[in-house]
């Protein structure tokens, strides 16, 4: 008997089917990937699960009993943990607070504070990290670990189905190394485990069986580890992809942009680089290395302390309006605090940098549907609200918002961070032509293939330092990584 | 190969049209911004049954009006600085700051209009002030303001000597008088039409200029605006000194309003009756929400309230706890109609 069971659920918004009967089980000790496009309805079937939404129809079974959680709370009782991108902990509590909060066991309404460290001893112990004192402030912890304590709680209470959602895109390798091992460790000890994620060759690795959601649908599955990659993407996005990273033959042109010896507060360090008219340049690095800190330097985000940047003849103090000025833009990696207001409509969004003293509404909203259309971003109208649209649509406004200003220099800070394989390729599309049209694109990226993939020349950061500019063909996964992890110097 | 092979692997957008958007969405937009009218309509109906003599009274329609006029005007002001996701508490210090500057103009025979003007002027020193605070020592307006509610009305005392002062007639007071019976053409008083043409400009400000647009934008993510290369920092005090044009004025509608007054005790707490008008209004303290026909419907029906309980002999207790609760309710009617997102 599995010991979660859905059938048939369908889920509609308005005029919007979001899930069109979906079926999927998942057996105790046992990790099922559950992947899809952005939009594919992935979302919205975990929210049901959760308890967070209603479904309008289908049923669902935990350990053979039904199960139709009233809400979140129900669900957590019941024995569904969700463990979201972003995590649900107060910063300021304690992490035996966090681990057991909802829940503290008290006499008398005062707490229990022996009990409470003894059963988030406990927690931590099973999930192979005694080392985590429970006393400690969260804000103490790293992301990783916060991670942990999230996963911790939903152990605490007795969690027997476990979904993860995207758990491994701001976590360094080693660190899902580690989360890997729990995975496993979780799954020996008979926990069923969704595990959501856009990063096949994690699905391949840490699932048993996967399976694929597209429009609303369940459209196919399989064993993992005996699926190759491409058979998965062809499943998700209903098609073949065998040119996710297309390349054109592009012609280098004069340089625009001249970086040297480039330090700003903390990071970076050290960086010198040329950018040229028609190639794409990737930086590559871990996180943390320092690489949005120069994309931020270099477009006046960030303070620089010393040396210099040359946009055409101008050197001198910049500032982002100035940047702009210079046609320079950027993608922040951060599309939900900085790269878009999502409470303002599309329109506002993609046209904020090039308004003029007076605005009519009607320019604004016909200049973003010529963007609309181009790029194939799927919305009701202009004036909708950027937070109702997916991730991968999100995205695609933030760099519209740089095609409307016609810049000649893009700066993308990690373009295709958590959106779907559709958008992604599209974007890449999208980089290849700009190239082709004689712009000039760099580029940050932790997703190795993308950066060897669409790059013509590829830096590696590493310690706030940038390092040598090499031809995309003269290096390798293997070479950067060694640069990355800073294992040449030792070597 | 091109952007339009790349949207054709992925199944076609829908069209861009307005039309195809969700009458689920398209009602719960219709309804904010018919929310504050709506209310405003079941409390006028509500007195008008109640007490229909003397409530509907054409001169007690035109007090209603009058009572509006100042915290409207002032509304206009703090609705931008709402939607900028700042707040404005020394709004009403800053109104008797100004009768007093008029007053002290009009003493020494300055001639009306350049008397007019020094109030308006001396307000928007304050607003100026608040903005170099709060974007030069990065303070949030909060604080800042909190301390010039105090500071400004002080300052207003010492100018003033700590005593009111009375000055010459002047058309001035005219401005919020009840109409004479020579003028009822005129429909409402001078300072209910300013008050009118006022919202109109705002709101053509708001909707089409850049600066409009910059204010939405800062309130809603400021990081992005300054991604966008907004200057946040200057877009900041040009907020400040537009919305203190707005106290200034309505300090000006006050000395009419006190007959020729200048009274630094005056308007005393204010800066929360504009606050209320702004939220019933439909604006959202954290930013990047708001309308000044909002709040222009929320200062009406605050004043509604108070002048119906009148007519109703209800005390001024219970015409404070009436407001109380319709500012709560108008916020909580909001937070329903647009639930928050769930945990994701």
């Amino acid at each position: 008997m599995p010991r979660l069971r859905m059938k048939g659920v369908r889920k509609h918004f308005g005029a919007t089917i979001a899930l069109d009967g979906v079926d999927l089980s998942v057996q105790s000790g046992e990790v099922l990937a559950l992947v899809g496009e952005n939009g594919a309805g992935k979302s919205t079937l975990m929210k049901i699960l959760s308890g967070a939404l209603a479904p309008d129809d289908g049923v669902m079974w935990l350990d053979g009993r039904l199960y139709a959680p009233r809400d979140p709370l129900d669900a957590r009782r019941r024995g569904v943990g969700m463990i979201y991108q972003e995590l649900s902990l107060a910063k300021d509590l304690t992490v035996m607070e966090n681990i057991l909060l909802g829940m503290e066991p008290t006499t008398a309404g005062v707490l229990r504070w022996s009990e409470m460290k003894r059963r988030s001893a406990e927690a931590m112990a099973q999930l192979g990290r005694p080392d985590i004192d429970g006393t400690l402030p969260l804000r103490r912890l790293s992301l990783a670990e916060r991670q942990l304590v999230e996963i911790g709680r939903a152990i605490c209470i007795g969690c027997q189905v476990l979904v993860l959602d995207e758990p491994t895109s701001s976590l360094t390798q080693s660190d899902i190394r580690h989360l890997f091992e729990l995975v496993r460790r979780l799954k020996a000890d008979g926990l069923a485990i969704i595990y959501i994620s856009h990063f096949l060759e994690e699905v391949r690795e840490i699932s048993d069986r996967f399976e694929v959601l597209r429009d609303g649908k369940s459209v196919g599955g399989g064993e993992s580890a005996q699926t190759p990659a491409s058979r998965i993407i062809s499943l998700m996005v209903g098609r073949s992809v065998d040119q996710l990273y297309p390349r054109s033959p592009r012609k280098q042109g004069e340089p625009i942009l001249e970086v040297k010896h480039l330090a700003g507060k903390s990071k970076p360090l050290d960086a010198t680089l040329t950018l040229h008219r028609g190639e794409v340049v990737g930086v590559a690095g871990l996180v943390g290395a320092g690489r949005t800190e120069l994309m931020r330097s270099i477009f006046g985000l960030d303070r620089i302390t010393s040396g210099q940047v040359r946009i055409g003849a101008y050197v001198g103090p910049a500032s982002p309006a100035r940047r702009w000025a210079e046609k320079m833009g950027l993608v922040s990696e951060d599309r939900k605090s900085e790269g878009l207001a999502v409470e303002l409509d599309i329109a506002d969004n993609l046209t904020m940098t090039r308004l003029g003293w007076l605005v009519n509404p009607a320019t604004q909203a016909a200049e973003s549907r010529i963007w609309i259309r181009k790029l194939g971003i799927r919305c009701r109208s202009p004036k909708q609200m950027v937070r109702d649209l997916s991730g991968g649509n999100q995205q695609k406004i933030a760099v519209a918002r740089l095609l409307h200003h016609d810049v000649d220099i893009f700066l993308l800070d990690e373009p295709t961070r958590g959106i779907d394989v559709g958008s992604k390729a599209q974007i890449y599309q999208l980089i290849d032509e700009l190239a082709c049209r004689g712009k000039a694109i760099l580029m940050v990226s932790s997703y190795l293939p993308d950066l060897l993939g669409v790059c013509d020349r590829i830096a590696v950061m590493c310690k706030a330092r940038l390092g040598r500019l090499l031809p995309v063909d003269q290096t390798n996964e293997h070479q950067i990584m060694l640069e990355a992890t800073g294992a040449m110097e030792m070597g | 190969m091109t952007t339009s092979t790349t949207s054709s692997q992925t199944p076609p957008p829908r069209p861009a049209g307005d039309a195809s958007a969700s009458s689920a969405q398209q009602l719960s937009e219709f309804v904010g911004t018919m929310g504050p009218i709506v209310g405003l309509f079941l409390v006028f109906a509500l007195f008008a049954t109640l007490q229909p003599r003397t409530f509907l009274a054409l001169d007690n329609l035109q007090i209603i009006l009058l009572n509006t006029a100042v915290v409207g005007t002032a509304a206009l002001g703090a609705t931008v600085i709402i939607i900028s996701g700042g707040i404005d508490l020394s709004v009403g210090s800053n109104i008797a700051l100004c009768t007093v500057v008029i007053a002290l103009c009009r003493s020494r025979n300055m001639p009306v209009i350049e008397s007019a003007l020094m109030g308006i002027l001396a307000s928007t020193g304050v607003g100026l002030l608040i903005g170099l605070l709060v974007t030069q020592l990065k303070l949030s307006s909060f604080i800042v303001t909190l301390g010039l509610w105090g500071a400004v009305r002080g300052f207003a005392k010492w100018l003033a000597g700590g005593a009111e002062i009375a000055t010459a007639p002047s058309w001035i007071s005219q401005l919020l008088q009840m109409l004479q019976p020579g003028q009822r053409w005129m429909i409402v008083p001078w300072g209910v039409w300013l008050l009118i043409l006022l919202t109109l400009f705002v709101a053509l400000v708001l909707r089409y200029t850049r600066f409009g647009r910059h204010v939405f934008a800062i309130g809603s993510n400021e990081q992005t605006a300054r991604l966008c290369g907004i200057p946040v920092a200057r877009t900041k005090i040009l907020i400040f000194i537009f919305a203190t044009v707005f106290a200034g004025i309505a300090g000006l509608l006050q000395f009419s309003y006190l007959n020729n007054l200048g009274d630094p005790t005056t308007a005393n707490g204010y800066e929360l009756n504009v606050i209320a008008s702004v939220v019933i209004g439909g604006a959202s303290l954290s930013g990047g929400k708001g309308s000044v026909f909002g709040s222009l419907v929320g200062a009406l029906l605050m004043t509604v309230v108070a002048n119906g309980c009148n007519k109703i002999n209800l005390s001024n207790a219970v015409q404070d706890m009436v407001t109380g609760a319709i500012i709560v309710a108008a916020a909580a009617f909001d937070q329903f109609r647009q639930p928050q997102e769930t945990v994701k």
